[in-house]
């Protein structure tokens, strides 16, 4: 199969000059944290918002010898994440895991994995929308003077909102934070749970924008810290019940409704996590976490 | 603080667009708490002087000295842009005309106020509130609108608010752009009350562009008249009001109605 496959796609589905363009942005995104890099997106066999960005970065980065795993909202198994997982299976015919601690390149929506990254693994995020500046200032030469002179104060007002608004900073996920005392950036749609998870990661974190055309990085062991107020201090807020299935009580958990009548149950959305959970428990005869 | 020295100096200040001149051979130096008011007819080149002043528009010809905190005189285009960003955000303050144009409308009234100081690197939401709610008494304005949005404020009480979040990390030099355009006389008339006591007691120097004869006159220490983008008369405001010696200015004098 994968040889046909080899025959009518070049590797990784986009042409060589392409590849070599997008390493190129993404060389400069690693050697300034969290700068915002213009790159020619190009356009997908895949609507805008599914992950055209990340699947560009992904195919510049990917090797034959990859274990690639996709993920959306921490699960394996929905439609985003096998779209894109068949997409590199028919094209560059790479192996497929949903092992996280095997896999070589991440690609994700809205979550960084619970299990501990290593050093030598590429996350490559999608982003929606890579401003983190955009709904306060809607013009993007401003923006971009703004990161280029380290003007943030306009950060802190929409926290600031937030506080008088609801008592609290009630941005949960998209959470902005400071990459190596520089650039403020938008971690993608994560929860604001997985933000201490950026800081001083051993992987490699690649961001790709492929409707507003950006590329940014956050390379191995690199200081992220999520704004705040002194008297507001950033909490990595989850919700405060525990994984039905596997009774994890340090995970970010999914609400489920499970019937019409107001029930419902929290679970890990991390699938790959909590099934490794659940095996474990089985084997030890313990359920709870 | 050296007070034979200017605060603010203008020499010899042109700006063209193309073959159309909006202001030619403005001079003018504004000491340490002084008002200077800037009259005129729409078109004689009022705004075009006061945005070039301000670092918002490149003059074609002539010089901007500011006296800065530690560097003494210095000429606004040799400053850097970071330099004049910060400027503008700190020692100046800008009033629009339209308050529009000044404040974020999408934002709550105390995060208005609170922008100038998050921008200045203040981290604390205690105190960044209490400053902002503060600053809306100062104006007048009640402290229980301190989380509406400016789009729900009356155009009085949108101006006050505007002044306040520029206040409020006590500039030295405030301009302003027809500050009482578009408001009622009733309205105007408080504003103006305002005005005058905030820059009394905060010791500001101001630059003030209006039509209006009866502002400068509550307001301005001195007065510049211009027309055709030239300057036609200035002096003490009284004296120009009062002893109109220019052809224009008198015909400028004449022309207010009164009730």
């Amino acid at each position: 199969m994968s040889t046909l496959v080899r025959e009518h796609y070049n590797f990784a589905y986009l042409d060589e000059h392409t590849k070599r363009m997008i390493r190129r942005a993404l060389l400069k995104g690693v050697a300034i944290p969290g700068y915002q890099v213009p790159f020619a997106s190009r356009e997908m066999p895949m609507p805008y918002g599914w992950g055209t960005g990340g699947v560009q970065v992904s195919a510049a980065c990917m090797v034959p010898d990859d274990r690639v795993k996709v993920i959306d909202q921490g699960a394996d198994d929905t439609t985003n994440a096998i779209s894109i997982r068949k997409f590199f299976e028919r094209t560059a015919g790479v192996a497929l895991t949903e092992r996280t601690a095997e896999a070589t390149l991440i690609q994700t929506r809205h979550r960084i994995p619970e299990h501990p990254l290593s050093e030598g693994q590429i996350l490559v995020y999608q982003v929606p929308i890579p401003e983190p500046l955009r709904f306060l200032e809607p013009r993007e030469t401003e923006t971009r003077k703004m990161h280029a002179l380290s003007e943030y104060g306009l950060m802190h007002v929409k926290l600031y909102e937030d506080i008088s608004q609801h008592g609290e900073i009630a941005t949960s996920y998209a959470y902005p934070a400071e990459v190596n005392g520089r650039h403020v950036f938008d971690p993608s749609p994560i929860p604001k749970f997985d933000n201490p998870k950026l800081d001083n990661a051993p992987a490699l974190q690649l961001f790709g924008a492929g409707r507003e055309q950006r590329i940014y990085a956050v390379p191995p062991y690199t200081r992220v810290r999520s704004l705040d107020f002194e008297d507001y201090p950033f909490v990595a807020a989850r919700a405060e019940h525990q994984c039905a299935l596997c009774g994890a009580l340090h995970t970010y958990l999914d609400e489920v409704i499970i019937d019409d009548e107001g029930g419902r149950m929290f679970v890990c959305s991390d699938t790959d996590y909590c099934n490794e959970r659940q095996q474990a428990n089985q084997e030890t005869g313990n359920d709870a976490g | 603080m050296m007070q034979d020295e200017p605060l603010f100096a203008a020499s010899g200040l042109s700006k063209s667009y193309g073959t159309h001149v909006g202001c030619r051979d403005v001079s003018f130096d504004l000491w340490p708490g002084e008002v200077l008011g800037i009259v005129g007819e729409s078109g004689s080149g009022k705004s075009t002087l006061l945005n070039c002043i301000s670092g918002q528009l490149e003059p074609s010809e002539g010089d901007v000295l500011y006296r800065t905190q530690d560097e003494g005189m210095k000429s606004t285009q040799a400053m850097t842009e970071p330099e004049l960003r910060k400027l503008r955000r700190t020692e100046w303050a800008f009033v629009h005309q339209n308050p529009r144009d000044g404040l974020r409308l999408s934002v709550s009234a105390g995060g208005n106020v609170g922008e100038r100081l998050m921008a200045i690197g203040a981290r604390h939401y205690g105190d960044i509130r209490n400053s902002a709610s503060e600053w809306l008494e100062r104006v007048e304005i009640s402290t229980a609108r301190i989380d509406d949005r400016p789009s729900t404020f009356s155009g009085g009480m949108q101006q006050r608010l505007q002044i306040a979040r520029n206040l409020v990390t006590h500039p030295r030099l405030i301009f302003m752009d027809e500050p009482t355009g578009g408001l009622d006389v009733s309205v105007q008339a408080r504003l103006l009350d305002l005005l005058r006591s905030l820059v009394r007691e905060l010791g500001l120097s101001a630059i003030i562009v209006t039509h209006d004869l009866a502002v400068v006159r509550l307001l301005a220490d001195r007065l510049m008249v211009m027309r055709g983008g030239s300057v036609v008369e200035q002096g003490l405001t009284d004296q120009v009001l009062d002893d109109p010696q220019h052809p224009y200015t008198q015909l400028l004098v004449s022309s207010v109605l009164m009730p």
